[in-house]
């Protein structure tokens, strides 16, 4: 049956088992594109003649704000997914889906200040962005805190996909309406350069940075779906011997 | 002729109707909310003690004090609505009301709208018949006013049907408190934006169409989606704790 | 009187997993109009689950439910159900009276304020229908529940230790309600500590039905993978 691949999918031994054949090659690319990308954004790259070389922590700070932003659907789809299809193992992604966008958008917060402080005179300035990936990371860190109150892995999955598709709904709303407050409030000493001018040879290597960093998101979220499975599914014998067997090798 | 029979042992008695049925939520929810009055009267009266504490701690200057009136008096109306939305459903699943509900085969999204608009009439509708002293007392701009009362008018209706959404995802927890207000509160920051926004304009004597166009579509939006989603996380709870 | 005796409610293979442990596996029983079924069980063995399953209530199980063939928690299923769980449904802030105005208009039935003053004087609250029920004993709060049976044109009761907190004439009372409620084609399902006296009672005791090993392999794989 056509949807026999998809049910399939939803089987955490078949996923464990498929992830394992998959994770060396998804290593080696997600190092590799990180290392051409630092060298040639960090290294090659022209430095920009307002900012000099600070400006090269865009590196780091725009691709981690994309996939940040991006994280959120994709754990709300998971979510859904979840809840449609009884799908165990999409809950699981959602939930380590959240633990990685917490880490990205503080990491993306916290480059922004960095960035700030030899650019703008400041590490921290509520404008559109930086406010915008604020609610973001409280949107992430909510979804955490809702799952951990919850004894039940089962209803807590549920639960939590329910507040995960209310903040989809929610972003676009939040982000539009951050960005009409910022209109308004905006004080005319702070005027932040405009991305869409960036030159071409300062463009590639961030292409590359940006494909890199969805590399890395889905290792580390194979990575931690892996883990998570092997809590969850502790009682079943296909787990019991996979550690038995590793537990041999030693 | 093997059809089943029709149920022939009750559907003479029993017929679903829609009105007799919302009046009879609403009334018991009026009821409810009568006889617990504390609950709500607390939060409203922590809307005005907060107020003492802005001349205190910022300035009893009138010039500052109504440059900041219109956000001030909106994040205390926001706080406000939070601390009341504790208990929205936890009593009723505490003593098994939520089960009877279910098994009554009546629509839980219509359950729910009728507790938030109860919920609203109890909290956002006094906050906004109050405004008007709070303003005077922070000395915001006469323009304001009724830029003020409107905004709160429509804003707090929102408040109250997303906070049930986070009231919803509680309840079976049968704690609130902290968590649900660090799961609301992203939540509300458009309405904080769009009615603090409209004040603020009318105070300045700008035009406020566009906000109150975007307040009433979140009215809207609120409507439709939130009664939908509380319903959903209140029956998955029922059912799977 | 034939017709009354298509009503069946039916559950197939009813296997149930709480807290990562099987309460019981493969229950299979019919319940036809007239019957009376006490359900058996030890502390823990999963009776008020059961009962919250076929109530509709839980979504903690595997298996197929059907009423008059027809799916489980339909309108028409929860037009003819009456549950009564350890947790009824009684506000503590309402009085008695309020209570049950509040239940027969919930379930969309016709009863009139003086039927509803008879059927709390039946269950012996007879002078506290305006008192509130926090300033009611256990035992009256659970016959303002009970008031419910008195007055309800419902067709499968489900009752989850009724007899709590209750004493020897009330119980007697009950039970003969219980007969009549059966003699006219209802259905009863009922949990209880005390023995019952009823005519024609059924068991349905989970130590039947309880798993051989206390392991669940294929708890978290989805339909179609089992057999893997």
């Amino acid at each position: 049956m056509a949807w026999q691949w998809f049910h399939r999918l939803g089987s955490p031994k078949w996923f464990y088992e498929k992830t394992s054949l998959w994770l060396p090659y998804l290593s080696i690319a997600s190092v590799l594109l990180f290392v051409v990308g630092a060298i040639w954004g960090l290294g090659f790259a022209p430095e920009d003649y307002k900012q000099g070389n600070s400006f090269r922590i865009i590196y780091v700070h725009v691709p981690s704000s994309i996939v940040a932003m991006a994280g959120y659907y994709i754990m709300a789809v998971a979510g859904a997914v979840g809840l449609i299809w009884k799908m165990k193992l999409s809950f699981v992604v959602m939930r380590c889906a959240a633990i990685i966008g917490i880490g990205l958008t503080f990491l993306s917060l916290f480059t922004g200040a960095v960035w700030g402080k030899p650019t703008w005179g400041t590490y921290w300035h509520w404008d559109a962005r930086i406010m915008f990936t604020f609610v973001l990371l409280l949107l992430y860190i909510s979804i955490m805190a809702l799952h951990n109150a919850y004894a039940k892995n089962d209803l807590a999955d549920k639960i939590c996909a329910i507040l995960a598709l209310v903040g989809t709904v929610n972003i676009p709303i939040i982000y539009k309406s951050v960005d009409w407050w910022y209109s308004l409030h905006q004080p005319a000493t702070i005027k932040i350069t405009d991305e869409s001018t960036i030159a071409a040879s300062m463009a590639y290597p961030l292409g590359i940075m940006v494909v890199a960093f969805y590399a890395l998101y889905s290792l580390l979220l194979i990575l931690h779906v892996r883990a998570e499975i092997l809590q969850r599914e502790r009682k079943t014998s296909w787990v019991k011997n996979i550690v038995l067997s590793v537990s041999q090798k030693r | 002729m093997n059809k089943p029979q029709p149920p022939a042992y009750t559907t003479s008695a029993i017929s679903f109707s829609f009105w007799p049925f919302i009046g009879l939520s609403l009334k018991r929810e009026w009821l409810l909310v009568f006889r617990n009055r504390a609950d709500i009267a607390n939060p409203l009266i922590f809307f005005f003690s907060i107020l003492m504490f802005v001349p205190l701690g910022i300035t009893p200057d009138a010039k500052v004090l109504s440059s900041i009136a219109p956000g001030l008096i909106w994040i205390i109306a926001l706080l406000a609505t939070l601390l009341s939305l504790d208990r929205l459903f936890v009593v009723d699943f505490e003593n098994g009301s939520l089960d009877q509900m279910m098994v009554s085969g009546q629509s839980m999204f219509w359950i729910v709208m009728c507790k938030c608009l109860v919920h609203w009439s109890v909290t956002g509708l006094p906050l906004t018949l109050l405004s008007p002293v709070l303003g005077l007392m922070l000395s915001l701009p006469t323009t304001a006013y009724i830029a003020l009362m409107a905004s709160l008018l429509l804003g707090t209706f929102v408040l109250s049907m997303i906070g049930a959404v986070g009231a919803s995802l509680l309840v079976s927890l049968k704690k609130g408190g902290v968590l649900l207000s660090l799961i609301v509160m992203p939540l509300y920051v458009p309405v904080l934006i769009f009615g603090s926004g409209a004040v603020n304009n009318a105070a300045v004597g700008l035009s406020v169409t566009g906000q109150f166009a975007i307040l009433g579509a979140m009215v809207l939006l609120a409507m439709v989606l939130a009664p939908l989603a509380a319903a959903a996380a209140i029956i998955i709870s029922l059912r799977n704790h | 009187m034939t017709h009354q005796l298509t009503h069946q409610l039916e559950l197939s293979n009813i296997t149930c997993e709480r807290d990562d442990s099987l309460l019981f596996v493969d229950l299979s029983y019919l319940f036809s109009a007239g019957d009376t079924v006490q359900i058996r069980g030890e502390n823990g063995a999963g009776k008020t689950t059961l009962l919250r399953i076929i109530a509709g209530l839980s979504d903690l199980y595997e298996g197929s439910i059907t009423f008059n063939k027809l799916a489980h928690r339909s309108i028409d299923f929860f037009n003819n159900l009456l549950y009564l769980g350890h947790d009824s449904g009684v506000d503590a802030s309402l009085t008695p009276l309020e209570n049950l105005r509040w239940y027969t208009g919930l379930n969309a039935q016709d009863v009139s304020t003086l039927e509803m003053l008879d059927a709390l004087n039946q269950v012996g609250l007879m002078g506290y229908e305006y008192t509130p029920c926090s300033e009611l004993s256990a035992g009256q709060k659970r016959r303002t529940a009970l008031a419910r049976l008195f007055c309800s044109k419902a067709l499968i009761w489900i009752l989850d230790e009724p007899f709590t907190a209750i004493d020897v004439t009330g119980v007697e009372k009950l039970c003969q309600l219980f007969s009549q409620h059966t003699a006219s084609g209802g259905v009863l399902l009922i949990t209880s500590h005390q023995p019952i006296d009823l005519p024609h009672l059924h068991t349905l005791d989970l130590q039947d039905f309880k798993p051989l090993a206390q392991n669940s392999v294929t708890a978290y794989l989805p339909p179609g993978v089992k057999d893997e």
